[in-house]
């Protein structure tokens, strides 16, 4: 679901806003209405729910590869969820997983904004230019980390020849445990700043023109300009940016996983990879707490996801 | 004065995107280097001595890989469109009871961590005894497109104007009638641009593929890269060959159907 990370959301923004509005039609049948939403109905119940009751009562329950089979694990209650906060790893992942988030979402926003504000100026290619920078969004996250990794590697890695060429010296990028997870966290920036780059820049088109001229004429400077005009108006789609930054980032883990799996040891280890090591990542899987770990996680996704979906229809009702 | 300020901002932009898209040059740089230059310190910044002794590798080992993902990416596409087409149809045009509350239900569902999902599918598919196979990815990926598909063809087809439905009424068409001679020929960008990104999600999956389909015989690009990774590390210009193959859908996204993305993009924006 790593993809999902990307979908383009402007158009959701607007969702809430086409649905009002419109004067009453003659109504059908409500029996027919709901014909045509059985499939998807049926489809979230069977690929939607029940995967996540399942994994719930994967939690709940002693499950070995033996028992999955027979179905006959015992309901041991919450010992799982105790077995992983006693776990010596979770205190590291969960300051991983904070770190990742918090960090990769303030340079995507960063970057994505000051590069919206550089486009919103039209000029000869900017579309075209525009468009380019999409790439890292549309590549599977495989071909992205590999990259990075090769990118990133010790010895032979293009990062390291440009720091030895400013006369740094070699940073071992994946293999120290001080600077694995900065290395994810670049990788993770890149893929996401066209996301931001995307909705920040619809926002800016969405502020009209005259305002930049009134305050042009009133004699701000470019940075006046950004601080009091441009930053203030772009609020609403700044925070739905970043809430949304924020469900997608928590979940990230193909990106770490392929580059670090992690490690080395614990030291970039985040719920997410915590939760795959757990269930698939050894000979020897712990599916429950594997699964414990996944309930705390889509609690913190779901949460900052209510808050999101709230603050789009305040949004949608001004 | 406003045209060299235009052209230096062109000069500035060339300049970001060039630095922005330098791991993919970089891809492309080291999927044409020679395996004796690969450890070669400082690397060779261009391909001068360029070999296809990658690509070749790609043909030799992930042909089968390539084929399999295939079929998942097209798979996903004739799963989410057929779900998720007519759900929207009715909650756009039909104002079905309760539609509002699905329309929470999705947008929530596109929130669940993947890794959640894969646990869940794992037991259940194991239970099923579908686990490693290629199809069974098709329903796990398609979990990725389906809510992303209703409310991106939700959006598009609450503009379509109710005239046009008014009329097809009045000549007698039932409601099936209706979405499959009026709504569906109209949603061809929306059909499009979910076909689009269910094919790239389906495509690009590692999460499902690694949990679900890790000891199957039809494996998709994904773990072919994966699997190349763990086994060759020393034979990066194989490994970044295949990376180059497994980004062509990405890049034919963005070249043949960039207009296809901008115009679900500005579905929903048109406002009556």
């Amino acid at each position: 679901m790593s993809n999902t990370r990307t979908a383009p959301l402007a158009p959701r923004v607007e969702t809430q806003v086409s649905a009002r509005g419109r004067r009453p039609r003659p109504r059908l049948p409500r029996l027919v209405a709901w014909a045509y939403l059985v499939p998807v109905v049926v489809y979230l119940i069977a690929f939607y729910a029940y995967p996540l009751y399942r994994n719930l009562e994967l939690s709940l329950r002693d499950y070995t590869v033996r028992s999955f089979v027979s179905g006959d694990a015992p309901f041991i209650g919450l010992d799982n969820f105790r077995e992983v906060f006693a776990d010596p790893t979770f205190g590291p992942a969960v300051i991983h997983t904070a770190i990742f988030t918090i960090v990769s979402i303030a340079f995507q926003y960063g970057i994505g904004l000051a590069l919206a504000v550089f486009f919103n100026n039209n000029f000869r290619l900017s579309s075209t230019l525009r468009a380019l920078f999409l790439v890292p969004w549309l590549l599977p996250m495989i071909v992205s980390a590999s990259t990075w990794s090769w990118m990133l590697n010790s010895d032979s890695g293009v990062v390291n020849t440009a720091l030895n060429a400013f006369g740094l010296p070699d940073i071992n990028w994946l293999t120290s445990p001080t600077w694995s997870l900065v290395a994810v966290i670049i990788a993770n920036v890149w893929i996401g700043i066209p996301f931001n780059l995307v909705i920040l820049y619809s926002g800016l088109q969405n502020i009209p023109d005259n305002l930049f001229e009134a305050a042009s004429l009133d004699g701000a400077s470019g940075w006046q300009t950004f601080r009091h005009v441009t930053l203030p108006l772009l609020k609403p789609v700044s925070a739905i940016t970043l809430l949304l930054g924020f469900v997608y980032t928590l979940k990230v883990f193909d990106i770490i996983w392929i580059m670090t799996r992690g490690g080395p040891g614990t030291s970039s280890t985040t719920l997410s990879t915590w939760s795959y090591q757990l269930g698939f990542g050894s000979l020897l899987p712990h599916f429950g707490p594997g699964a414990a770990v996944g309930n705390l996680l889509i609690v913190v996704a779901l949460a900052f996801g209510l808050l999101y979906i709230r603050f789009q229809r305040v949004e949608a009702d001004r | 004065m406003n045209a060299t300020r235009s052209t230096s901002r062109t000069v500035i932009g060339i300049v970001l995107t060039a630095l922005m898209l330098f791991p993919v040059y970089w891809m492309v740089n080291v999927s044409l280097m020679r395996t004796g230059d690969m450890r070669r310190d400082p690397p060779y910044l261009f391909p001068l001595h360029p070999t296809f002794s990658g690509y070749r590798a790609v043909l030799r080992d992930q042909l089968p890989y390539l084929g399999t993902s295939l079929a998942i990416g097209i798979g996903t596409v004739a799963l989410t469109l057929a779900v998720s087409a007519p759900a929207a149809y009715s909650l756009a045009k039909l104002r079905p009871t309760g539609g509002k509350s699905l329309t929470f239900i999705l947008l929530m569902a596109q929130m669940i961590p993947g890794i959640i999902m894969a646990m869940g599918f794992y037991s259940i598919f194991l239970n099923v005894g579908i686990i490693n196979t290629w199809w069974g990815l098709i329903i796990a990926d398609s979990t990725l497109a389906v809510p992303f598909g209703v409310l991106i063809f939700t959006a598009f087809m609450s503009g379509i104007p109710d005239e046009l439905m008014q009329a097809a009424k009045l000549d007698g068409a039932g409601s099936w009638r209706t979405f499959t001679s009026i709504v569906l020929p109209v949603s061809r960008n929306p059909v499009v641009t979910v076909s689009l990104f269910a094919f790239l999600w389906g495509w690009s999956d590692f999460i499902f593929a690694s949990t679900l389909n890790s000891g199957g015989s039809m494996q998709p690009i994904t773990l072919g890269i994966y699997k190349y990774i763990g086994n060759n590390n020393q034979e990066w210009n194989s490994i970044m060959a295949t990376a180059v193959v497994a980004s062509i859908p990405a890049a034919f996204l963005l070249v043949v159907a960039q207009r296809y993305v901008a115009a679900g993009v500005t579905a929903g924006a048109v406002k009556d």
